[in-house]
């Protein structure tokens, strides 16, 4: 009975945006600028609602029955072909849940700002369509119980930011980092549906996520007695994660898709689209945590990405620039957890890190929006004075990312570092000291990341503003969600905190973990937990006074000066490494000149020049018969059917 | 598989018969009614389509062999007038009956001279697609066969481009050519099985021998292949399709091409299974080729159409694929996967005459910045860039993943280890090149779409282009639904091939994995015994 409206309320979390979508999509025309309004938030706060109300029956279940795992809405059978039968059904349980109210949650926040940001743009409609179907998507990956069904979610975000990002499709580069991340995402997704098919047909694993689970962990599986094919299974699907989270190798697209609108890259990529990876991996924590090489592979790309970004971002003079490294960055974090097999800390710090990075964006958006469009910090400074609001929500969340003391970010970044320290996988496959590079390249990113949020603090909101601007505190419609968000900021990590009787994050999402969990243990103790909290504090706190040295303080010199001395290792951080110029000379041109060389030469040269043209040419030069080959006349042709046939006919027998 | 031969009510005559009288009507009236040959032409097909509607809705998905079957005696020597359908041909029936009166609304404006004439070679051609997909005689089936080169030999040839000579003697000599080996082939089985029937039961019977059935389906094999387009038989489509009329490039992408791939599953593979055996290494290599190929050549262009007919040879390489495959989900999908291609890309070629119609040039270099004066064609033309490209929740998703996953399953059902020079890994190797096609596949068609719809207006004239109007809205929204109809819901379609595609698999893999080989080893083993029995 409960169970029934649990369902009904997942329709209702999933479908209320499409709907949205479908009316600001095709009806806007006939419908006033407020109702679209209107409709574009209402249909995710519609959403929310119902996923509020779904969270509490689910909760009432739990209380009930402590047992109590799922609830399944299944609304139709979707394929059916051969071995293959998947259902179109929705999967709540307490991953999921967590997951959808932080979608729709801070989703619902970014539309009511998106109301202020948007407010002059003549597609004002398609804005609003286009994010409300990016919710319908991410949602549909959310709470899709098979994994197909979590991959259509997966693709359809993934079409939704190269709508979004691609926004203003005036400009060529826009269009252009568009369809950049769409392509960068297939090549994850190739991985991806790779995965799929070792899983499906040479593991003979299932893609419904519960049924593969019970697989998994049936005593004497068969299945988790294949090592060798899960890893496999498992860097496939990761691959996938990469292009999705913009992790190394393919995180070049999202430093680009800043091009789209900043309530987008709130959303999009910073809160919601870019954990989808993180997500998967949780959600399919059975599996990867069989795997050592897997999820060594997932710590050590987390961790390098962590680092690798951190030390872009301290270059970089875009304000959005800094802030999509800083993501890239944070992904890492939350790959380094799962890695770690640390499912619950890297998912609670997907969930904190969707409250401050989300602020940070919509603060940017704010402050690009009273800079009339501009984005480059060094025409800032002392913004402080005129946004305060702004200035404010942006500060906690900078603390928070930093890693300040009693802050969200402060608790999920630790715990992942702790983790990293303290977790090795049970087989024993790995070798500590590898786990111990990961703990302090994750330190260090955690030092760069103090700097360089509170560089970006400072040469935007202090000091004295180096440019002729007029800059204005943005309207409430924009503010009011950076109020928000920044309390979430500050208080989201108290559900995640350590060394209570109980930890109620963890203990919520216990039932989800409990069989990735097992493959690893712990060599840590709360004296040393209490240990490296000191030196996190060290570390964030070191970071600021170098960051207010530099940039507030008396050093201000020094940056200028270090870029000098430094300048081939300046400017090659600077140039992102020149990443893109390396895939551009890889695989880019490469590609191109292989179309176009083999179209010339190939097709139009030997095939169709030299096989197909060359012999009609033979013919022709035997003379009569050539007159009717070419002149149309389809007579000839019909009677040289029944003449050629008479001939075969008589010919072979 | 009985053939009832007393009195249904004859829904696939009647859907062959309606095209032909509308051809006869239009005949009849005078050359200065223009529209009037327009609006018959338009409604005789869509009367073709209602009632090819009471073929779906008679027909029965849980029974595997032909129903609706009408047989009389048509030619002294044996030849019947025999149609039916079954799961294999009912959706592409289907497909060219919605497609013929889209295709003819989306033709009122574009053809201005011949009218007449047009229009009855297009419900010609109507009929003899139908009559081609719903023979199962094998004469009639030739028959039909043959007379569908002839309208649309001249669609090309008289309202095509500049060099539409040249396109429409290449597309009639290429597919001509194959075609007289097949009517050899057809006659040779008929006089082995007895010389008294052309049926495709006596076809099916017949008995032919492993070194028989080579050259038979080899002769087959080309005749078909050529139409799919296989590589390296590819090269008369973008020729074809570059010079041919907007309709006559949706007809030919939508059906024509599947008559290729149709031939494969309904007559090549069940008439020489142990052939087919030995052949389905070099098909599924070539269908690979033909995916990764077909898409760097689109990758290519600068031609708009020329890009989407090179597509064309990416997506039918996949259906073949599928089809040798030879695993349920595989077909299943392959037959799908036609449907997909003909809605798809019949869009895309329809999206793209729109655009000629407006500016009389396929070129993209001459575009640019049209979504800003064309917002709907835009939306259309991203929402089918995405079906082609496979995106879930459009049509295309369900073909492709259906193919590859049929093709993965397949490879790792096969004996020995990866790795070893074997089947398998081959399988494998092939699978994983064909997946590549979905990432080739966004690079061509997003690179064209960024060129053709986004970036700032750089010619003068594309600043004030009209909009689609609602005739063309309604075609292309037709469309539309079926993508996310298939892509939601394919169930719906699936269903009806289930029962049909299981019984010829049941009825005849054994047979033809029997004689699977690959590499040197087989091509080396098919020459030989080609030769030994030329001998």
């Amino acid at each position: 009975m409960f169970r029934t409206h649990i369902s009904s309320l997942l329709y209702v979390v999933v479908f209320a945006p499409l709907v949205g979508a479908m009316i600001n999509g095709f009806l806007s025309r006939y419908l006033p600028r407020r109702a679209v309004s209107v409709l574009g938030v209402g249909a995710p706060l519609l959403s929310f609602v119902a996923a509020c109300a779904a969270g509490l029956g689910f909760l009432g279940l739990r209380a009930e029955d402590p047992a109590f795992a799922s609830v399944t809405a299944n609304l139709f059978n979707w394929i059916t072909a051969g071995p293959i039968d998947i259902d179109f059904a929705l999967y709540l349980d307490p991953l999921s849940m967590v997951m959808s109210l932080v979608v729709t949650g801070i989703g619902t926040l970014i539309h009511v700002y998106s109301i202020g940001y948007m407010h002059g743009d003549p597609s004002y409609a398609r804005y609003f369509s286009h994010l409300n179907l990016f919710m319908f998507s991410m949602l549909l990956l959310v709470l899709g119980r098979s994994l197909l069904l979590l991959f259509v979610g997966w693709e359809g975000v993934g079409l939704c930011s190269y709508l979004l990002i691609g926004f203003w499709f005036d400009d060529m580069a826009k269009a252009t980092a568009g369809k950049k991340a769409f392509v960068v995402n297939r090549i994850g997704d190739f991985g991806f549906l790779l995965g799929v098919f070792v899983l499906l047909f040479w593991l003979e694993g299932s893609l419904d996520v519960p049924t593969l689970r019970d697989m998994v962990t049936a005593p004497d599986s068969a299945l988790a007695a294949k090592g060798g094919l899960i890893t496999v299974v498992t860097l496939c699907l990761f691959l996938g994660a990469t292009g999705k989270s913009a992790q190394i190798p393919l995180y070049v697209w999202l430093p680009d898709a800043m091009a789209g609108p900043t309530p987008v890259s709130a959303l999009i990529h910073a809160a919601t689209m870019v954990t989808a990876g993180v997500y998967m991996i949780a959600r399919l924590n059975f599996l990867f945590a069989l795997s050592p090489v897997t999820m060594a592979v997932i710590a050590g790309v987390g961790a390098l990405t962590a680092l690798m970004a951190a030390t872009i971002g301290l270059t970089q003079w875009d304000i959005k620039k800094v802030l999509a490294y800083s993501t890239v960055s944070q992904l890492g974090y939350m790959f380094l957890g799962v890695g770690m097999g640390a499912f619950g800390a890297g998912v609670f710090h997907l969930m904190t890190h969707a409250f401050f990075k989300a602020c940070l964006f919509l603060c940017a958006g704010s402050v690009i929006h009273a800079m009339h469009e501009e984005q480059d910090i060094r025409k800032m400074g002392g913004l402080g004075k005129y946004m305060p609001i702004t200035r404010m929500t942006f500060l906690v969340s900078t603390m928070a990312i930093a890693g300040v003391p009693f802050l969200s970010g402060f608790f999920s970044k630790d715990e992942i570092l702790y983790n990293a320290f303290v977790l090795q996988h049970a087989s024993g496959a790995i070798p500590p000291w590898l786990y111990k590079l990961y703990f302090a390249m994750g330190m260090t990113a955690a030092l760069l990341t103090a700097i360089y949020m509170f560089r970006l603090y400072f040469l935007t909101f202090s000091g004295d503003l180096r440019s002729d601007a007029h800059p204005h505190e943005s309207p409430a419609t924009m503010t009011f969600p950076l109020v928000v968000l920044a309390v979430g900021a500050a208080l989201a990590g108290y559900i995640g905190l350590p060394d209570l009787r109980v930890n109620i994050w963890h203990h919520w999402l216990e039932p989800v973990f409990s069989d990735g969990v097992t493959h690893f243990t712990s060599t840590g103790n709360h004296a040393l937990e209490y240990g490296l909290m000191g030196l996190s504090t060290v570390v964030a706190l070191s970071g600021i006074a170098i960051a207010w040295l530099f940039y507030r303080g008396s050093w201000n010199r020094e940056p200028a000066r270090i870029a000098k001395s430094l300048s081939g290792l300046y400017r090659l951080v600077y140039d992102k490494y020149r990443i893109d110029e390396l895939y551009g000379a890889l695989v880019v041109r490469p590609l191109q000149g292989v179309a176009r060389w083999s179209h010339k030469w190939l097709d139009a040269g030997l095939i169709d020049g030299v096989l197909v043209n060359g012999s009609a040419k033979a013919v022709r030069g035997m003379g009569s018969v050539a007159r009717w080959a070419v002149n149309g006349d389809v007579q000839a042709y019909a009677a040289a059917i029944l003449v050629g046939v008479a001939v075969l006919v008589w010919f072979i027998f | 598989m009985t053939l009832d031969t007393f009195a249904v009510t004859p829904f696939i005559s009647m859907t062959l018969a309606i095209p032909v009288v509308g051809a006869g009507v239009l005949a009849l009236v005078p050359r200065e009614h223009g529209s009037a040959h327009r609006w018959l032409a338009f409604l005789f097909s869509l009367l073709a389509f209602g009632v090819s509607l009471s073929i779906w809705t008679n027909f029965d998905a849980t029974l595997a062999g032909f129903q609706l079957v009408e047989d009389k005696a048509w030619l002294p020597f044996g030849a019947r007038y025999t149609v039916g359908v079954d799961g294999i041909s009912l959706l592409i029936v289907i497909l060219t009956t919605v497609l013929t009166p889209l295709t003819i609304l989306s033709t009122f404006t574009s053809i201005r001279k011949r009218v007449k004439e047009f229009y009855i070679s297009m419900l010609l051609l109507e009929t003899s697609m139908i009559g081609a997909l719903v023979a199962i005689d094998m004469i009639l089936f030739y028959a039909f066969w043959e007379l569908m080169l002839i309208p649309m030999y001249l669609i090309i040839g008289v309202w095509g481009g500049p060099r539409r000579i040249y396109a429409a003697v290449k597309f009639f000599l290429f597919t001509f050519l194959g075609s007289v080996l097949m009517l050899v082939g057809i006659i040779y089985i008929h006089l082995k099985a007895g010389g008294e029937s052309f049926s495709y039961q006596s076809f099916l019977d017949s008995g032919l021998a492993y070194k028989e059935q080579l050259w038979l389906f080899a002769a087959f094999g080309l005749a078909f292949g050529i139409k799919v387009p296989m590589f390296p038989f590819h090269t008369w489509l973008p020729d074809a399709h570059v010079e041919a009329p907007t309709a006559g490039s949706v007809i030919l992408a939508g059906v024509l091409l599947k008559m290729g791939t149709y031939g494969f599953i309904r007559f090549a593979m069940p008439f020489f299974p142990e052939a087919t055996g030995a052949f389905i290494f070099p098909i599924m290599l070539l269908a690979v080729i033909g995916i990764v190929y077909g898409s760097l050549m689109a990758y290519a262009q600068s031609d708009v159409k020329k890009l989407v007919a090179y597509s064309s040879v990416a997506h039918l390489g996949f259906v073949m694929l599928g089809l040798f495959a030879l695993t349920q989900e595989a077909v299943q999908g392959s037959i799908l996967q036609m449907i997909n291609h003909g809605i798809s890309t019949g869009a895309l070629f329809l999206l793209v005459g729109m655009l000629y119609e407006r500016r009389h040039t396929r070129m993209i270099a001459d575009y640019g910045g049209i979504a800003r004066p064309m917002k709907i064609f835009a939306a259309l033309l991203i929402i089918i860039t995405l079906s082609s490209i496979g995106l879930p929740g459009t049509n295309g998703f369900i073909g492709e993943f259906l193919i590859l996953a049929g093709t993965f399953r397949e490879a790792l059902a096969q004996p020995g280890t990866f790795g070893d020079a074997n089947f398998k890994t081959v399988l494998i190797i092939l699978g994983v090149l064909a997946c590549t096609g979905i990432v080739l596949g966004a690079v061509y068609m997003l690179t064209m779409v960024r060129k053709v719809l986004f970036g700032p207006i750089t010619h003068k004239v594309n600043e004030d282009l009209d909009d689609v109007n609602f005739r063309e809205f309604f075609v292309l929204g037709c469309l539309v639904v079926l993508v996310f109809w298939i892509g939601i819901y394919p169930n719906f379609f699936l269903e009806k091939t289930e029962a049909s595609v299981k019984a010829t698999l049941d009825t005849y893999k054994t047979r033809m994995v029997e004689h699977r080989a690959f590499g040197v080893a087989a091509a080396d083993k098919v020459r030989s015994e080609l030769k030994e029995v030329a001998r």
